[in-house]
């Protein structure tokens, strides 16, 4: 079998389990909500458009920002009721995740609902409450029953966007079958990509025709096919989270959360992270995939225990500094301000960059004379930027507005990947590339010298979460670390999980990489 | 009336408005309807008569005045009870879709506890009764023609063995020969089982035919309330006789065309 393939099913068992778990769970909430509120509603028209509008407000929200939405507020709530009950919210993972697809899966139910109830013959209803049935006898004899097949439609809708919007909890750090996409999109592994699409096709497929089974049962009044429908439905449920009996009940749960952001470096330093503390004896999680601000935000919140960030990005974008201090000097100031502030441990820098690094193919930068981002501003109004998806709302572009003055005549933002094929395929002229990319010593990328020193440096730092900050095992285990890793392996590192060809996974670059370093 | 049977429903100066009190659907209304009586209300729509029944069974409230079922005051009975007590068949008749017509006779029964072999011998014998073959038991209300799915409707009224039935217009949406057999057969039906029925109609024929006692409604009053055969006499009131005599004229107009050409031949 092709590796690629090999390894996206040697872990299909975790990200399937987890993505069972959270569709069934945010589906079953949203039944347990959605069917009492569609009775009400259906019963009272005051209540009736109020609820509908809502649930179809919900679903205006794209279900990626509406996944991203819970995270702080999760988080404010979590400080809001701390002192009150003496614990917080996990603002990360699954609670955030349950939250949105549970929202996300109430629309239908309820609207599918209402219109059952609401569509039953009015002579039956009359029927009904001359015979003398109560309320609830009304209700499960007579309303149930016949609004079910319309319900049932409503559940199956709820069902399918559920499984689809579930791949999008890997963001707020959610084990799904998201976490292929998502890591086949930063790595370029289409095979990945792929088979986690594939992966939630088919589970949507299946549960929904389970779902239609009972739906047919329900409008036939065939017990079987209901009693089949949901038996399958149930015993497929318990048997794909089997996998996380352990994780869920079992005394292993892990002992350290070991974070990364969208990117393969990180996705390959936080790989190098959990072998070391793997090797150590330590039983370790990661959450990939997190969002630059999101990532931070998890440590202080002791959501992740470690993850690498970069100085700069801590220096402008989390401790809101103008300046752009010695590369010495920030790593002082960063260890002592996060401490601080936030109780967070910079254990150290890895011994690398990854600054942002304004970077041309070199026939082009020959071709128009650029050597230096001074150059550069002079001949900005006739070539096109292309940049990350963050970079243009980030303070170190702003800070090369105001010392070069760029004026260019477009801008494009991309994902890491495509903003380097943009470059190669010329929709873009210049991109905001990253120093330690791989790609930039393969594809004998120019990168433009930053003359004024606008561009913060970007030292790669270890962070500890603040209730690790005396773990000494933690540190113990990482702090060989330090000082090791180059920016010329580094490179080499993130290269081999870039490239098209002889494509090695981000866990195999990191072995490579921790070789290389002993 | 003493020596008369006693009242089994008595409405006392009964009012309801459906528009804060602009108009009076049903107003002032006193009412005395002795057990085992077949009362007609007649009336065009609109009168209130429909009105007047559902407020026996509470499915209108009265705003004002009393309602009383076998000497009790309705209001002050638990509401399912009362319901499961009365028949109550309608011209939408409401069969239950989804439920085969033996279930559907065995609703009552079932909410009020019945077990399953009772309700099983009890479903038998409303199906005899109601003369619908036994093997109609296990169909689909949908399978059903118009007149044999009324029949199913007064079978499920009579199944718990009600005292008193509530029949709204119960055979207005039928052909005039399923109507017709199937008001003589209820008229059998309500002898047989000693029922007190109180059928609301806009059909005078169909009450003249019927009923032992007719109340003319209108405008939420009552205008006459006499025996068919007096009523069919004459009424001082311009409405009811209008009302009443539709029925003599028609009569009388069926009998001169079959009397017609006889007499033109003794002529």
């Amino acid at each position: 079998m092709n590796p690629q393939i090999a390894a996206a099913f040697a872990v299909l068992p975790l990200y399937l389990a987890w993505h069972v778990l959270l569709s069934a769970s945010a589906l079953g909430l949203g039944l347990l909500i959605g069917l009492p509120v569609a009775v009400a509603a259906a019963r009272s028209k005051t209540l009736r458009w109020p609820a509908l509008t809502l649930a179809s407000l919900v679903q205006t929200i794209p279900s990626l920002a509406l996944l991203a939405l819970f995270y702080p507020l999760l988080l404010a709530l979590s400080a809001a009721i701390k002192p009150l009950v003496g614990f917080g919210l996990p603002a990360l993972g699954f609670l955030p995740s349950l939250l949105a697809l549970t929202l996300y899966s109430i629309l239908p139910i309820l609207r599918n609902g209402v219109t059952g109830l609401t569509g039953i013959d009015l002579s039956v209803i009359e029927a009904a409450d001359g015979l003398g049935m109560t309320s609830s006898q009304k209700l499960f004899r007579v309303e149930a029953p016949l609004a079910a097949p319309v319900a049932m439609a409503g559940v199956r809708t709820a069902a399918v966007w559920t499984i689809g919007a579930a791949t999008l909890s890997t963001p707020v750090g959610q084990t799904s079958l998201g976490d292929y996409i998502f890591s086949g999109l930063q790595t370029e592994n289409w095979v990945f990509v792929l088979f986690g699409c594939g992966a939630s096709a088919a589970l949507a497929i299946v549960v929904d025709q389970l779902l239609g089974l009972i739906e047919i049962g329900a409008a036939r009044r065939g017990m079987k096919r209901i009693g089949i429908g949901l038996a399958a439905l149930l015993i497929g449920t318990a048997v794909a989270i089997t996998p996380l009996a352990g994780a869920l009940f079992g005394d292993d749960k892990a002992a350290y959360v070991v974070g990364a952001k969208n990117f393969s470096e990180q996705f390959i330093l936080a790989d190098l992270i959990s072998d070391r503390l793997k090797a150590a004896g330590s039983v370790t999680d990661t959450k990939q995939g997190l969002g630059s601000a999101v990532a931070f935000r998890a440590l202080a919140a002791n959501d992740i225990d470690v993850y690498v960030d970069y100085s700069g990005t801590l220096w402008t974008n989390v401790l809101g500094h103008t300046d752009t201090p010695s590369r010495a000097a920030m790593l002082a100031a960063l260890t002592t301000e996060l401490k601080a502030k936030y109780g967070v441990t910079v254990l150290g820098s890895l011994g690398f960059e990854n600054a942002y690094a304004l970077t041309m193919k070199p026939d082009r930068a020959a071709s128009l004379g650029l050597k230096t981002l001074e150059d550069l501003s002079g001949k900005a109004g006739g070539l096109t930027l292309g940049s990350d998806l963050e970079f243009l709302s980030r303070p170190e572009w702003t800070a090369l507005k105001s010392a070069y003055g760029f004026q260019f005549k477009g801008m494009k933002s991309y994902t890491p990947t495509f903003m380097y094929r943009a470059l190669s395929g010329g929709e873009a002229d210049v991109i905001s590339a990253f120093s330690s990319d791989g790609r930039i010593a393969a594809d004998h990328l120019v990168v433009l010298s930053d003359t004024k020193g606008a561009i913060p440096s970007y030292d790669a730092v270890v962070l500890l979460a603040p209730k690790r900050a005396n773990d000494a095992r933690l540190s113990g285990v990482l702090r060989p670390l330090i000082g090791k890793l180059t920016v010329e392996r580094m490179r080499q590192a993130n290269l081999t999980v870039d490239q098209d060809v002889n494509k090695v996974s981000p866990e195999d670059a990191a072995r490579a990489l921790a070789a290389d370093i002993r | 009336m003493a020596g008369g049977p006693p009242n089994i429903i008595a409405f006392s100066a009964v009012s309801k408005s459906f528009d804060g009190g602009k108009t009076e659907a049903v107003n002032r209304i006193d009412l005395a309807i002795p057990e085992g009586q077949f009362l007609a209300v007649v009336g065009s729509s609109g009168s209130g008569k429909t009105t007047l029944l559902k407020m026996i069974n509470r499915l209108v409230e009265p705003d004002a005045g009393e309602v009383c079922v076998g000497g009790e005051a309705v209001h002050g009975l638990p509401v399912a009870d009362l319901r499961r007590r009365i028949g109550y068949v309608f011209q939408g008749i409401g069969l239950f879709p989804h439920l085969t017509v033996a279930e559907n006779i065995g609703v009552v029964p079932s909410l009020i506890g019945w077990d399953k072999a009772r309700i099983t011998v009890r479903t038998r014998e409303l199906l005899r009764l109601v003369d619908l073959p036994e093997d109609y038991a296990t169909r689909f209300p949908d399978a059903l023609s118009g007149g044999q799915r009324q029949r199913v409707g007064v079978a499920r009224a009579l199944a718990a063995g009600p005292k008193i039935m509530l029949m709204d217009e119960p055979f207005g949406a039928l052909d005039p020969v399923t109507r017709d057999g199937l008001g003589t057969a209820y008229r059998t039906l309500h002898n047989e089982l000693c029922l007190t029925t109180v059928m609301v109609t806009h059909d005078v024929q169909e009450a003249v035919l019927l009923a032992d006692r007719i109340v003319v409604m209108h405008g939420g009053k009552l205008l006459a309330d006499d025996a068919p055969a007096a009523l069919l006499k004459g009424h001082p009131d311009e409405a009811v006789e209008a009302l009443m005599s539709t029925p003599r004229r028609q009569a009388e107009r069926v009998r001169a065309l079959i009397d017609g050409p006889m007499s033109a031949a003794s002529a």
